[in-house]
């Protein structure tokens, strides 16, 4: 009846084995399947934004889209996407006066009277999905990477919640979501961009001032619009590589 | 949360209201750096023979050792997941300084403390091993590694490594604490923070600050001890202190007139956030209370002759202003760092808590937890002279 040494490390060697397949096993239904996009080749895509301040009306819809779409927490500090209203008086790009009241949420309540000398536009806000993208390179485990198709995406189940990523990142787009205490950020709707999709704030808005693109697709309007149009990125001396392009970016803005 | 958009003046990009590292990230770089300064201390008697500071020797590598072993405590109870915190060892982001920085933690901790501690005190550990018994005799058995040898030929290998140990220690100590300043002075989009200096500031500050605090342990443990002070060890100690302290203010200020003289983008910015906010932390504490004062202290001592006491005195005052100055040094880089806007437009403030997990109490505990942690290592380990003949 005695088991002799072999036949212990047999039986407990199979047992740690399947116990950590078992593990395993039950780390990816835990986790879920990834939502099937069956059409859908990392390859054959790089996405880009282009902003049109030109067209923004500060309507706020982008905003509201993207917190519904993207559960985002409704309090005023937390924004994948927001609205700025710069207000330049005398054209003194040095001093603008900015305010962005909810992120621009509810629209904006009327502050400046026409006529007064002053230039006022919006700016809207998003990450910048950029190609060297200061977040990624601190993230210490890796939880947020460049996906292959230029998005800049976290890993919720991975992120330890350091934040150093939300120091890193010039912009001012990633904050701590209190629910999971893990970092958040713009997705840019990936669950809809791999299926066709637009972003949901490019869905929302009125005036087509916000446009997905796809830099890799020759036949993608964005290649049109960046040769239409004298576009800039915000803070180009970060060197990020961002790859949000706005028409009509005026020098006060940062 | 409400309070916060009270706090902002002018405009800060939403997501910025909030602070991200508390005042527990400020003790983080504080801690790390009054061990790389006590360890520097420890070398000069080792590797480059001041025979004066030999009283301190053996305290500075426990009061290392001490404040190293609480280092990492802050940040794990920072850390949003502090459970997933192991994942820096097992799937390190080899680009980012953070994660590069547990490997030279544990380097330094493992490799160059620990072993050096051993080494210097397997002769002694092996003595109490014989002379005590029970519960006791088990534990230094265990921590001889049960090896009862302490022949002349054993001793002198462990000499031999404890020199080679050190001699790889000083720059592992230099790198533990320039890495801490590279963690902030590599992020760009900070100008606060974004600067080369930023490793050396930080190295030189923990020199002055951990020299400071080595100082001060061996005043109060030779006062509790009731054994009188090596008054030339403390004046040897205290030149040290002011050299380093001289470089360290002169990188501070350089600094400071390097910003002034080139006035870029976020120059306005800040230099109201330091007129404001920053005035009293960083002109008045920092500079002035925590930096020219106990400059000017110290000098004053190679300069006029004056009695045991007064000097004593001195020290005293100028170490524990150090200690002060050094803080206020890290809570303005890193709480400082974060109450302008990146967008260079607005202020935000930082609104400390008591008892909540990253409040004032915690704070408190992390910077008491040393001293309990030294006063067992001391216990442990005598580091005091040693007064019986071998035997």
């Amino acid at each position: 009846m005695g088991i002799d040494r072999r036949e212990f490390l047999k039986g407990t060697g199979k047992f740690i084995l399947l116990t950590s397949a078992a593990a395993l096993a039950w780390d990816s239904l835990i986790a879920g399947r990834p939502e099937a996009a069956p059409n859908y080749n990392l390859q054959d895509h790089w996405w880009g934004f282009t902003i049109d301040i030109e067209k923004c009306i500060g309507c706020g819809s982008c905003v509201r889209a993207c917190k519904t779409e993207n559960d985002v927490l409704l309090e005023p500090y937390y924004f994948r996407t927001w609205v700025e209203r710069y207000h330049v008086p005398k054209g003194d790009i040095e001093h603008p006066e900015v305010d962005s009241p909810n992120g621009g949420y509810d629209g904006f309540p009327p502050r400046y009277k026409p006529g007064d000398g002053s230039k006022n536009f919006f700016v809207p806000k998003l990450c910048n999905h950029c190609a060297h993208s200061p977040c990624t390179q601190v993230c210490p485990v890796g939880a947020t990477f460049d996906s292959p198709d230029g998005v800049i995406l976290v890993d919720k189940t991975y992120c330890i919640g350091c934040r150093y990523c939300v120091q890193a990142c010039p912009y001012g787009c990633r904050f701590i979501d209190p629910r999971t205490m893990t970092v958040d950020k713009c997705s840019l709707c990936y669950h809809r961009i791999t299926k066709g999709l637009t972003t949901a704030c490019c869905e929302t808005c009125p005036t087509g001032a916000r446009m997905l693109g796809d830099l890799k697709n020759p036949k993608d309007p964005i290649h049109e619009f960046l040769r239409t149009h004298k576009v800039q990125v915000l803070k180009p001396q970060m060197a990020t590589g961002a790859k949000a392009y706005y028409n009509g970016l005026d020098g006060s803005v940062r | 949360m409400e309070s916060l958009i009270h706090g902002v003046e002018g405009f800060m990009y939403p997501n910025e209201i909030e602070l991200q590292w508390s005042i527990l990230i400020v003790l983080y770089p504080y801690i790390t750096g009054l061990v790389a300064g006590a360890f520097i201390l420890a070398s000069l008697e080792r590797v480059f023979k001041v025979e004066e500071v030999r009283p301190t020797y053996r305290l500075a590598l426990l009061t290392a050792l001490a404040f190293l072993l609480v280092a990492p405590l802050p940040l794990q109870l920072h850390l949003g997941h502090p459970e997933r915190a192991f994942e820096m060892f097992l799937t390190p982001h080899t680009t980012s300084a953070m994660a590069m920085f547990g490997f030279v933690y544990l380097w330094y901790l493992m490799v160059v403390l620990v072993v050096e501690i051993w080494l210097d005190y397997r002769k002694e550990i092996v003595l109490m091993a014989r002379r005590s018994t029970g519960v006791m005799r088990q534990m230094y058995r265990a921590m001889a590694l049960w090896s009862d040898n302490i022949s002349e030929r054993s001793l002198q290998i462990d000499d031999k490594v404890g020199r080679f140990i050190t001699i790889v220690g000083i720059p592992s100590a230099f790198l533990l604490h320039g890495y801490v300043g590279f963690i902030f002075g590599s992020v760009k989009a900070n100008p606060w923070w974004s600067t080369t200096l930023m490793p050396v500031v930080f190295l030189f500050s923990a020199m002055v600050s951990g020299i400071a605090l080595v100082m001060l342990v061996y005043m109060v443990a030779s006062w509790r001890r009731g054994t009188p002070i090596d008054m030339r060890c403390l004046d040897t100690i205290a030149r040290y202190l002011l050299y380093t302290f001289i470089i360290d203010f002169a990188l501070e200020m350089l600094d400071l007139v390097h910003r002034i003289y080139e006035a870029d983008e976020s120059f306005k910015s800040l230099d109201f956030m330091v007129h404001t906010q920053l005035y009293v932390p960083h002109i008045v504490i920092q500079i002035v209370l925590g930096t020219i004062l106990p400059i000017a202290l110290l000098g004053l001592v190679q300069l006029v002759r004056l009695r045991e006491g007064i000097r004593k005195g001195l020290y005293a005052t100028a170490g524990l202003l150090t200690l002060i100055g050094i803080f206020a040094m890290r809570w303005n880089v890193v709480i400082g760092g974060q109450l302008f806007s990146k967008s260079f437009l607005g202020y935000t403030t930082y609104k400390l808590d008591f008892a909540t997990r990253e409040g004032l109490l915690p704070a408190i505990i992390f910077l008491i937890l040393p001293f309990l942690i030294l006063w067992v290592l001391v216990k442990l380990l005598p580091p005091w002279e040693r007064e019986e003949p071998a035997a």
